[in-house]
């Protein structure tokens, strides 16, 4: 009973912690500039497809291909913030969502041209398959991998944002865009910046997906929804948020899944509503 | 003041533009008799575009749920076929009666809430009842569609494979709720919704309520969306999940967008250009077709932000 | 007619509003003035009920107001015009002030009756506008500014207010506009309450009977034209200003 209860616990943090991955770069840029960007999870697909390819028609070793889908996935967001997204940040909230769908719809198509619909799979590197023992138990060693590496990734992030000076000028942004205007600070190149991290990150997220819930072109729609209700409901601009609320996700959804399989997704999206009426902003979102 | 009133009733008079558009619609049945089909598709679809509208264009509420007053609607008269009665019309007002309840319902909760917060709690409204539907399967067949659906002749007239009684019946429900929700929209409720779009801030400095009036308008529109959905199952014998999914509220969106929101013919235009144009690239791939529409998608909200519609009508005031 | 009473208003460390107590009694015509930042527009927020005081209360005509939101504030006879313009721009103005009498009289919600059959309302509406000499036809946001400022008083008026808050009415309005501007407030019942913030001094001692001077969130001082001009901590809070006080 105990260690059913606590493998459920162990699997959804990870799937939580991929979930984090994904969602926090979106979080952040919608607390700073109120831009609605539903194609978030068309950069984890980049992300994801660039590490496939690299692991497998390429040859390179796993750990190689992680950073690498960080940078793909930073590039992307990098030039479509450029060249498009820019234009539409004193648009409609409508206008925002329509269009970035559009771009979502789009990348779908191209990853299903380019590789096709079926279910890609991935290399990982021999010290990552099998089971770690610890208190009697048998752990994922991936799992546990995941959930090390996107703590340290959140710490990482709770530091650059608290101590560095750029952190300090990001959250000056999202507290206050105008004031931080007002003083001097340079939002539109640190909401770029940004943007790419967070597009990186999700990059990483999408290639770390790969091994524990598979990739297809429609990755981009199935887990934008789980990625809205991270960044809904752990509130706008909040890391700690973002956090929270995907460990919340991902949890209710293995046990959701694994205790009351037929509810389906209801239970998470049950959860939701009821939470997004209690705090409209998020648990820890402003306003 | 002969001119106040004047303005007013100037809005509300009919064009010539109208007249020979609905007159238009008749046309199928003479000229292209083996499209009477996809053209009962196209007014249901229309009559969903519509009920977007209200809230959407008119009232700026936006919604990525939509399509779960749709799927009340299509489930009821498809239970209410299979179980009592297979009359259509009784069929259908009961199913408006539900889909109304449960808009009604839904609206204490939603119009409270802008931005992420609507999108996110119309988009989970959605997918809550698309997935309880999934579950309930010893009721509504779950993935399967609902099976034993058998509707009965309309008036005398049997529903065939040709589709002249489907186009009859869709196209008349179709004008019937068009007219009402002309008559909402050049009502006192219609020009409170258009102040709710233009500056919701203001509205209770003037002493509105603005919440009251969107529950109103938000629970004709679930009427009209439920009656959309009624006519579908009656038209097709057929109900499938897919009438609940975030696929079909997607659909009706990006048709409204292409039409042109907030302008009431706008969803029956986009209609009529994304069902044709789906109807002639149906061999296409599904992905391709979704690259498509994603690339309008972005051309519209970039070039044309108010549709077909409002850049014809920017064209015209260019040309004054 | 309208009384503050005691009401604190802070974010955070930030106090916006300390311990204000006014009183305005019926048909006078009082200014809120004071330098930038000193929270007047902030209390016209607290009494109309877009912002809720931490304490106090705020009275209309006996009637407590502070637990009524907004929009029954407003059908209770307050009404208040914005400072920077709030107002619909692809309505027209007719239609915008005949939404606003509509409001009032509570046909707004109707939806089966076509709006040619508010005859009254509209008429009602094009007689605002009139006297304000706005044009009724033209959409907000092709109207001059400002005409739009005549706009947001005629929105404003359309309720039928007892008390009207006027926050600057005049602001970015050329000088010469704004003269004409207070002309027609001027032309305004004089049963019509007014409480107006102004930064123009001129128009301040000529329209106001008492004004209230707020700096930092406190009422400093209230009093006639004459005694304020006078005030040697007005004179402070003003340094620099180049305007003679009218004696």
């Amino acid at each position: 009973m105990l260690g059913s209860i606590v493998g459920v616990l162990f699997d959804g943090l990870a799937y939580g912690m991929l979930l984090f991955l994904l969602s926090v770069g979106l979080s952040v840029t919608l607390g700073m500039m109120n831009f609605v960007n539903l194609a978030h999870c068309s950069f984890a697909m980049v992300g994801g497809y660039a590490a496939v390819w690299l692991t497998g028609r390429a040859g390179w070793p796993f750990l190689a291909a992680l950073p690498a889908a960080f940078i793909a996935g930073a590039g992307v967001s990098l030039v479509l913030e450029r060249m498009l997204y820019r234009r539409l940040y004193r648009a409609s909230d409508l206008d925002q969502c329509l269009f970035t769908i559009g771009i979502a719809f789009m990348s779908v198509a191209a990853a299903a041209y380019f590789f096709g619909t079926v279910q890609q799979s991935i290399d990982t590197p021999r010290w990552l398959e099998g089971t770690v023992a610890a208190f009697g138990m048998r752990f994922s060693a991936y799992r546990l991998f995941l959930i090390v590496a996107s703590l340290a990734v959140a710490a990482l992030l709770v530091w650059a944002l608290e101590r560095t000076r750029f952190g300090a000028r990001v959250r000056a942004a999202v507290d206050n865009q105008r004031m931080a205007r007002g003083l001097g600070i340079d939002v539109d190149r640190a909401f770029m910046i940004t943007f790419a991290l967070g597009g990186g990150l999700a990059g990483l997220g999408g290639a770390l997906a790969v091994a524990m819930i598979g990739l297809d072109p429609g990755f981009a729609f199935t887990y934008l929804v789980y990625v809205l209700i991270v960044v809904a409901v752990g509130g706008l601009g909040s890391i700690g948020g973002s956090l929270a609320a995907a460990a919340l996700l991902g949890i209710s959804d293995m046990a959701g899944k694994y205790y009351f399989p037929w509810l389906g997704a209801f239970l998470i999206y049950l959860v939701m509503v009821g939470l997004l009426m209690w705090r409209p902003a998020g648990l820890f979102g402003k306003r | 003041m002969a001119s106040a009133s004047a303005f007013f009733a100037g809005q509300v008079r009919w064009h010539a533009a109208e007249v020979a558009f609905w007159l238009a619609t008749l046309l199928p049945f003479v000229a292209a008799p083996s499209y009477l089909s996809l053209a009962s598709q196209i007014a249901i679809t229309a009559l969903f575009a519509l009920s977007l509208d209200l809230i959407l264009g008119y009232g700026g509420l936006v919604s990525l749920g939509h399509a779960a007053y749709f799927g009340v609607g299509a489930y009821t008269a498809g239970l209410l076929s299979k179980h009592w009665l297979g009359e259509p019309l009784t069929g259908l007002a009961i199913s408006a009666l539900v889909a109304g309840v449960v808009g009604y319902l839904s609206s204490h909760v939603i119009v409270r809430f802008r931005h992420l917060a609507l999108i996110m709690l119309t988009l989970g409204f959605g997918l809550l009842l698309f997935e309880a539907a999934n579950s309930t399967s010893a009721i509504t067949g779950g993935a399967d569609g609902l099976q034993g659906v058998e509707i009965s002749p309309l008036l005398g007239f049997k529903f065939d494979l040709y589709g002249r009684t489907a186009y009859a019946y869709s196209l008349a429900v179709l004008f019937l709720c068009f007219l009402a929700c002309r008559r909402v929209i050049h009502s006192p409720l219609g020009l409170a919704l258009r102040g709710i779009r233009e500056n919701a801030q203001r509205m209770p400095a003037i002493g509105a309520s603005s919440r009251a009036h969107l529950r109103k308008a938000y629970t004709i529109a679930a009427v009209m969306a439920g009656i959309a959905g009624a006519l579908l199952t009656q038209t097709t014998s057929t109900v499938s999940l897919e009438t609940l999914s975030f696929g079909r509220s997607a659909d009706v969106l990006v048709i409204l967008i292409l039409g042109g929101a907030g302008r009431l013919y706008g969803g029956i235009l986009g209609a009529i250009l994304y069902m044709v144009a789906r109807d002639q690239f149906s061999g296409v791939n599904p992905q391709y077709w979704y690259f498509w529409i994603g690339l309008l998608l972005v051309a519209v909200v970039m070039f044309l932000p108010n549709g077909v519609l409002g850049g014809a009508s920017a064209l015209y005031k260019k040309r004054q | 007619m309208l009384s503050t009473r005691n009401v604190n208003k802070a974010f955070g460390s930030l106090v916006v509003a300390n311990d204000v107590s006014l009183d305005i009694p019926r048909g006078a015509r009082h200014a809120l003035i004071g330098p930038n930042g000193a929270g007047k527009t902030t209390l016209i927020n607290l009494i109309t009920g877009m912002l809720a005081p931490d304490s106090g209360a705020i009275l209309l005509g006996g009637e407590d107001l502070t637990p009524l939101a907004s929009e029954a504030r407003v059908r209770r006879g307050l009404a208040r015009t914005f400072q920077v313009n709030a107002l619909f721009p692809r309505l027209t103005a007719l239609e915008s002030v005949t939404l606003a009498v509509l409001e009032r009289d509570g046909d707004a919600s109707k939806w089966w009756r076509g709006l040619p059959a508010f005859r009254a309302a509209a008429d009602e509406a094009h007689a605002i506008l009139d006297s304000l000499a706005v044009p009724a036809q033209k959409e907000t946001r092709e109207l001059a500014y400002g005409q739009q400022r005549l706009l947001e008083i005629a929105l404003a008026l359309a309720t039928r207010p007892r008390i009207l808050l006027l926050d600057e009415p005049a602001a970015g309005v050329p000088k010469d506009e704004s003269r004409e501007l207070f002309r027609a407030i001027e032309r305004l019942s004089s049963e019509l309450t007014l409480l107006f913030i102004e930064h123009d001094m001129e128009v301040v001692f000529r329209f106001a009977s008492i004004i209230h001077v707020m700096v930092g969130g406190r009422i400093l001082v209230s009093g006639p034209p004459a005694e304020i001009g006078r005030d040697a901590r007005v004179r402070e809070v003003y340094l620099g200003r180049t305007q003679r006080a009218a004696a």
